[in-house]
């Protein structure tokens, strides 16, 4: 007997699947205020699962060159720049001593009151005028500045600016719908909750893409089969932690049970909060969204678009049994079309 | 390697690409700036304004190739053929009989080549066939067209027996395979109204924006859809004293679709598709010849020639349905408007509702 929420809503999916005392579920909190986007995270993925390359090129969108999840990049940072203040409520650079190095008044002082050096050529030491006159800005003398660039000029045109940072990955929803449309039975729900491809079972139908509502799973061109993270199942059966969690220098990207995982993140955006950051939420946390929770959740700085991400999925299969009501109604209809037809007159 | 870029285009391409059709300086915020509330005015109309990531899509485009799209309409073909071929059968049309069972044939073996050559591992095909899965529309499919055609193969097949020889082991055939035919046939066309319709909950059953929206519609659309183009390749290649049925099915098929699919153009944001652009144009030729084929059809009663004008235009009228539809789905998947706007808007209208 199915479960109710079988199709959607809150739900535990290993015992649903059919194991019995399964480990706990497992998942990934990333927490993007903490992400430095050094990009270890998509390194280590490819190394430990020997994952293609994904072509070297430059695509314009800030640091990011990955540009979304593809078969070939499980992990995808985002690179977000946008002018705004990155949450404390104060201009950028405001208390920084950003003005010129010396003030002329103060150039003219230290010239007096410099020692003889004994050296003749050049400025004679004791020449205020002309070391106040110096160090009002570079002259400009058909040689590169005098100071470092952006100092003392270009101050208007100076914005408030934040970088976002995040690092995506698959969502193992509790209701996947690249599962669910499998018709191979190649996807298949592990012990601790994930989502896994078989590669030798697929055969590259390609209905798992259009289902996915995240748009992370992807067909590999030169191959016909569909690909994405695995949360490191080899990993996880040796009690290891996946690739990219190991790899994060600044534990953005958490593994562990997902129970603790909630906690944890419920707690982390108090803590945001309280010190100001209110822009600070969570991302597919919560058992009732649509996909019925994701194994892979985030804190993010934004709405989830402006990292690409959809701002309320709901698994398609959700609507399956209307849509097979549907279909049977319109199959019946042509069943009756086609019998009056023929039940008409001869001629 | 995303999929628009093969890999040996030279670097920076994408870039440039990327540049070319940017629409905004900051490439994330397609957003007007918008006045802080504090008048206490509220918008009437929803602006369409969104915010996306460099303009990229959210979800992947499906990777079907119009091999899908040729399926839509092949195994609609089929699927109508095989009805007309019982409806025949049942009511003495032999000509009829024999033109519904080969369309029937005609269109299974196409679709199951097309099916198999969509696939990015051909190889594989046979996957498919180890599990059953209601969830997956696709698997249901797979199963509907394992029990379809063969039963199509076998009435088509039995058409053949007039051409053996009279006796001898080949003579036995000839005697045992009309009423074979007759029970293959009808069978096929107890399964194939599940053939024609599943198709609708095969797109619909995705994330793909436009296609979800519409399943409501898209089952009618191709029962519809499957019937005119049935209908059309027999008004074309029946006796034309046997199709007298063919003239009041195309009416009914017509019915079906039109009255079926209205919706497609009323579902909000997402029915853009199906008004708008390459895919707009094929739904609407796809209607246009669809009415064009019916009035056709039901004034050529003696004309052979407008019979097969009337045909060509209600199979053509499938073909840039099914196409059109199809292309629509790739379109609403490909801009991020079509995700992200229509979620907003739930999002504000649940919020609006339940209180915080």
């Amino acid at each position: 007997m199915p479960h109710t929420n079988a199709l959607y809503g809150p739900l535990d999916p290993a015992p649903d699947a059919g194991y019995e005392n399964p480990p706990p579920r497992m998942g990934f909190f990333t927490d993007t205020s903490v992400c430095i986007g050094c990009k270890a995270c998509e390194v280590a993925c490819k190394e430990w699962n020997g994952v293609p390359e994904s072509g070297l090129d430059l695509l314009g969108m800030s640091y990011d060159n990955t540009g979304a999840l593809t078969a070939n990049s499980w992990r995808h940072v985002a690179f977000v720049e946008q002018p705004r203040s990155a949450g404390w409520a104060t201009p950028a650079f405001a208390g920084d001593p950003d003005g010129p190095a010396i003030s002329p008044v103060t150039a003219a002082v230290g010239a007096r009151t410099s020692t003889d050096t004994g050296t003749d050529p050049g400025l004679d030491t004791g020449s205020p005028a002309a070391a106040a006159r110096m160090s009002g800005g570079p002259e400009f003398l058909g040689m590169p500045g005098a100071q470092p660039p952006g100092r003392g000029t270009g101050e208007e045109g100076r914005t408030d600016f934040r970088w976002l940072m995040m690092s995506d990955v698959c969502k193992h929803c509790t209701h996947a719908a690249c599962l669910d449309v499998c018709p191979t039975g190649s996807l298949f729900r592990t012990e601790f909750g994930t989502v896994v491809v078989q590669e030798d079972i697929c055969n590259g139908c390609g209905y798992c893409i259009s289902a996915c509502p995240y748009g992370v799973i992807d067909q590999r061109k030169d191959d016909g089969r569909a690909w994405k993270c695995t949360l490191c199942y080899d990993r996880l059966g040796a009690g290891m932690t996946p690739a990219c969690a190991q790899a994060c220098p600044t534990e953005s990207i958490q593994y562990g049970p997902l129970d603790e995982l909630r906690e944890r993140a419920a707690a982390r955006v108090e803590t945001l909060h309280e010190r100001g950051v209110p822009e600070a939420r969570l991302y597919g946390h919560d058992p009732n969204d649509g996909v019925g929770g994701d194994g892979a959740f985030f804190l993010l700085l934004d709405e989830p678009e402006v990292y690409g991400l959809p701002p309320d999925p709901i698994v398609t299969t959700r609507d399956l049994p209307k849509m097979w009501k549907r279909a049977g109604l319109a199959a019946v209809t042509m069943a009756l079309a086609t019998a009056v037809a023929f039940l008409g007159r001869r001629r | 390697m995303t999929d628009e870029t093969p890999s040996n285009e030279p670097v920076g391409a994408r870039f440039r690409e990327f540049q070319a059709g940017l629409d905004q300086p900051d490439g994330q915020r397609h957003r007007k700036p918008r006045r802080k509330g504090g008048d206490g005015e509220q918008l009437t109309v929803p602006p369409a304004e969104f915010a996306s990531y460099y303009g990229r899509p959210v979800l992947k485009p499906p990777v079907w190739k119009y091999d899908i799209a040729g399926y839509l309409f092949t195994g609609g073909l089929a699927a109508g053929g095989a009805l007309i071929g019982a409806g025949a059968q049942l009511t003495g049309r032999p000509g009829l009989r024999t033109v519904g069972r080969w369309t029937a044939l005609g269109g299974v073996a196409a679709s199951t080549y097309l099916l198999v050559h969509d696939l990015g591992r051909p190889s594989r095909f046979h996957h498919m066939l180890r599990v059953a899965k209601v969830t997956s529309p696709m698997s249901v499919g797979t199963w509907i067209l394992a029990a379809f055609g063969p039963l199509a193969g076998v009435a088509a097949v039995a058409e053949l027996a007039p051409l053996l020889p009279q006796h001898g082991v080949l003579g036995l055939a000839r005697r045992i395979a009309p009423p074979i035919g007759t029970v293959a046939g009808l069978a096929a066309a107890a399964t194939a109204p599940a053939l024609a319709t599943y198709t609708g909950v095969l797109l619909a059953d995705t994330a793909v924006p436009s296609w979800h929206d519409a399943y409501p519609s898209l089952p009618f659309v191709f029962a519809g859809s499957a019937l005119a183009a049935a209908s059309g390749v027999g008004l074309i290649a029946a006796p034309a004293a046997e199709t007298a049925p063919l003239r009041r099915l195309v009416l009914a098929a017509a019915a079906i679709e039109l009255g079926g699919g209205h919706r497609l153009e009323r579902q909000g944001l997402t029915s853009e598709p199906y008004t708008q652009g390459r895919s707009g144009r094929l739904v609407k030729a796809g209607r246009a010849l669809l009415a064009v084929g019916t009035a056709t059809a039901l004034v050529s009663r003696r004309s052979r020639v407008l019979s097969v004008l009337s045909g060509a235009a209600l199979v053509a009228s499938s073909v840039a349905t099914r196409f059109g539809v199809f292309e629509a789905g790739r379109v609403s998947a490909r801009d991020p408007k079509y995700t992200v706007v229509p979620q907003r808007e739930r999002l504000a209208e649940s919020r609006s509702t339940t209180p915080v």
